[in-house]
């Protein structure tokens, strides 16, 4: 894997449009199907005109995933119909990277939407996890993190409604996080649960991310859902955890959970004891139904969000026009993929007249407890541990054929995005090869101790040094 | 239970077509999604405000200044169908 230190110092011996040019070869010679659009053209220029740039990642390459608005190149959510969609205006997580002399490289691979934990819903085909081809990267940012692992950029940008930031992170065995809900503009993020995501950093190691985190959060007042204040995150950056104390959710070690994950995960808080943490059980009672209730909601959002691909104002529009409905209803059915149609499905079914209150405000009712079981477990801690996934990376084609036992791989994931608060995975041990994810969740606003708890534990132990072998 | 008539019902309402081979495996799919759902019965919400939103925001104002925005030709330049300068979307009536 590529650091920034490395790749600021290798544009200091030969040029930033060099490092770029190299990083693009990489690219097109992945074997992982990590990108869905290269800037082949406008990225080395864009490079060229960053000689001299001052700013903390000046000619930096970074990649970012394609449901992130990128003025000038394609962006498609992975999907079919908004195949050939060029937006005309950038991100304001665009706008910030560029300011700070960021280099777009392309657009990564995603499950279709974010609808998803493995990325094999994506149009353009499957990402593969770079530790074995044979599984997949974990979703819905799968090649936002295997970008990262197989070391063909040092810095992405994914997004995480339910998991799919920290899930591919775990998966990929890098570091990635998901913000407190607030702290980053969704200006220019197409929409899917816009009440649960947050735009996440993804990086080898935790200073890589945090310089990036610290790059792309701020007010911005065209989300009027982002929060007013700038903070230096990077002065979290501290080797120290004395003093601090842990809690550890028991309902995050659940049924179905791996052992090697399971004793990797402990074995990292021992290791936070050693260095001067104390840790604690704490009970998070209604864990077990966030599972339902944040499907219900994020259901219930998308099928609102995805009204608007109707063919009309962009994407796939078909040869001949009908009617008024059946022309949207036909363009719908051959623009989204199976499980995009599913959770519209389920969402008009659960938003439609005599089913709302079962469902849809039953679920925010449930959302409210998961939400108290948060402040009440981080009333006497400072930060909560678990695993990030229950599991290693399973197989291609594994889960995918049945819906439902793809959805409980979010188990452990799911509740921090009902809860709002912010969580960072980074790698804590491998099973047979594959990387094992620890997450640390924090108080709202308080990535600050997150990054503290997962820097010190990352330079006391050495999982992060670790890289597949790419050949 | 989701019938296969629900499915198709549902798909109009969302201005999605469901294609007749496919309406049976939606349905079970559905259903044993919406079966799981039922577990939220279970849990006692007597009295508990639901959350729409994790942060305690009300309205965001801002003054009303006119701004930079796109031209007429960025706003319309990734429409498949455009007649004047407009976005063209099939007859009504």
């Amino acid at each position: 894997m590529i650091t920034v230190s490395q790749t600021l110092e290798a544009i200091k011996d030969s040029s930033a449009e060099e490092v770029v040019s190299q990083c693009i070869e990489r690219i097109e010679n992945s074997k992982f199907n990590t990108f869905i659009t290269v800037a082949k053209d406008s990225a080395p220029e864009a490079a060229r005109k960053a000689e001299g740039h001052t700013g903390p990642l000046a000619g930096v390459p970074i990649a970012i995933k394609d449901n992130i608005s990128t003025r000038g190149i394609q962006t498609t959510c992975a999907s079919k119909i908004l195949g050939g969609y060029v937006p005309p205006y950038d991100a304001h997580v665009i706008e910030r990277l560029k300011a700070a002399g960021a280099i777009i490289v392309g657009k990564v691979n995603m499950d279709e939407f974010a609808m998803g934990t493995s990325t094999e819903s994506s149009y353009y085909g499957p990402t593969l996890n770079p530790w074995d081809p044979e599984r997949v990267p974990g979703g819905s940012s799968g090649g936002s993190a295997a970008t990262v692992a197989a070391g063909e950029v040092p810095l992405s940008l994914g997004s995480d409604t339910g998991g799919s930031v920290r899930c591919p992170a775990s998966f990929c065995g890098v570091v990635g996080l998901k913000p407190t809900y607030g702290v980053i503009s969704r200006y220019g993020l197409i929409s899917y649960a816009n009440s649960l995501e947050q735009i996440g950093p993804i990086a080898s190691n935790v200073g890589d991310m945090t310089l990036l985190f610290n790059v792309i959060a701020g007010h911005d007042p065209r989300d009027s859902t982002s929060v007013a204040g700038e903070k230096d995150y990077t002065k979290a950056l501290v080797n120290d955890v004395k003093g601090l104390t842990i809690g550890v959710p028991k309902e995050y070690f659940g049924e179905g959970i791996d052992q090697a994950v399971e004793k990797s995960v402990w074995d990292g808080v021992h290791r936070l004891e050693d260095l001067g943490a104390s840790w604690q059980e704490v009970e998070m009672p209604h864990t077990k139904y966030a599972l339902a209730a944040y499907y219900v909601i994020a259901m219930s959002e998308a099928s609102s969000n995805l009204a608007r691909f109707d063919g009309m104002r962009y994407g796939l529009r078909l040869e001949k026009d009908h009617d008024w409905h059946t022309t949207y209803s036909e363009i719908r059915a051959q623009g989204f993929g199976e499980e995009v149609k599913r959770r519209i499905l389920l969402g008009t079914y659960a938003l439609s007249a005599g089913y709302m209150d079962k469902y849809y405000i039953k679920a925010l009712k449930v959302r409210t407890l998961i939400r108290q079981d948060f402040e009440r477990a981080l009333k006497d801690t400072d930060v909560l541990i678990a695993p990030t996934m229950p599991t290693p990376a399973f197989k291609l084609s594994e889960k995918i054929s049945d819906p439902l036992t793809l959805y409980m791989a979010d188990v452990n994931t799911v509740p921090i995005n009902l809860a709002g608060v912010p969580s960072v995975s980074l790698p804590c041990g491998f099973s047979d090869g594959l990387p094992i994810g620890l997450q640390i969740m924090g108080k709202h606003f308080d990535e600050e101790t997150v990054i503290r708890t997962a820097y010190t534990f990352e330079q006391n132990t050495d999982f992060h040094t670790k890289a597949p072998e790419v050949v | 239970m989701i019938t296969t008539k629900d499915v198709e019902h549902i798909g109009w309402l969302a201005r999605l077509k469901i294609e007749e081979e496919q309406l049976e495996g939606y349905a079970g799919q559905m259903n044993s999604v919406l079966d799981y759902f039922g577990q939220l019965d279970e849990v006692d919400t007597e009295g508990v405000e639901p959350t729409y939103h994790v942060l305690e925001m009300n309205n965001v104002f801002r003054d009303d200044e006119v701004t930079d925005c796109l031209t007429q030709d960025e706003a319309i330049g990734n429409a498949p169908r455009t007649q004047d300068g407009y976005f063209k979307a099939p007859r009504i009536i």
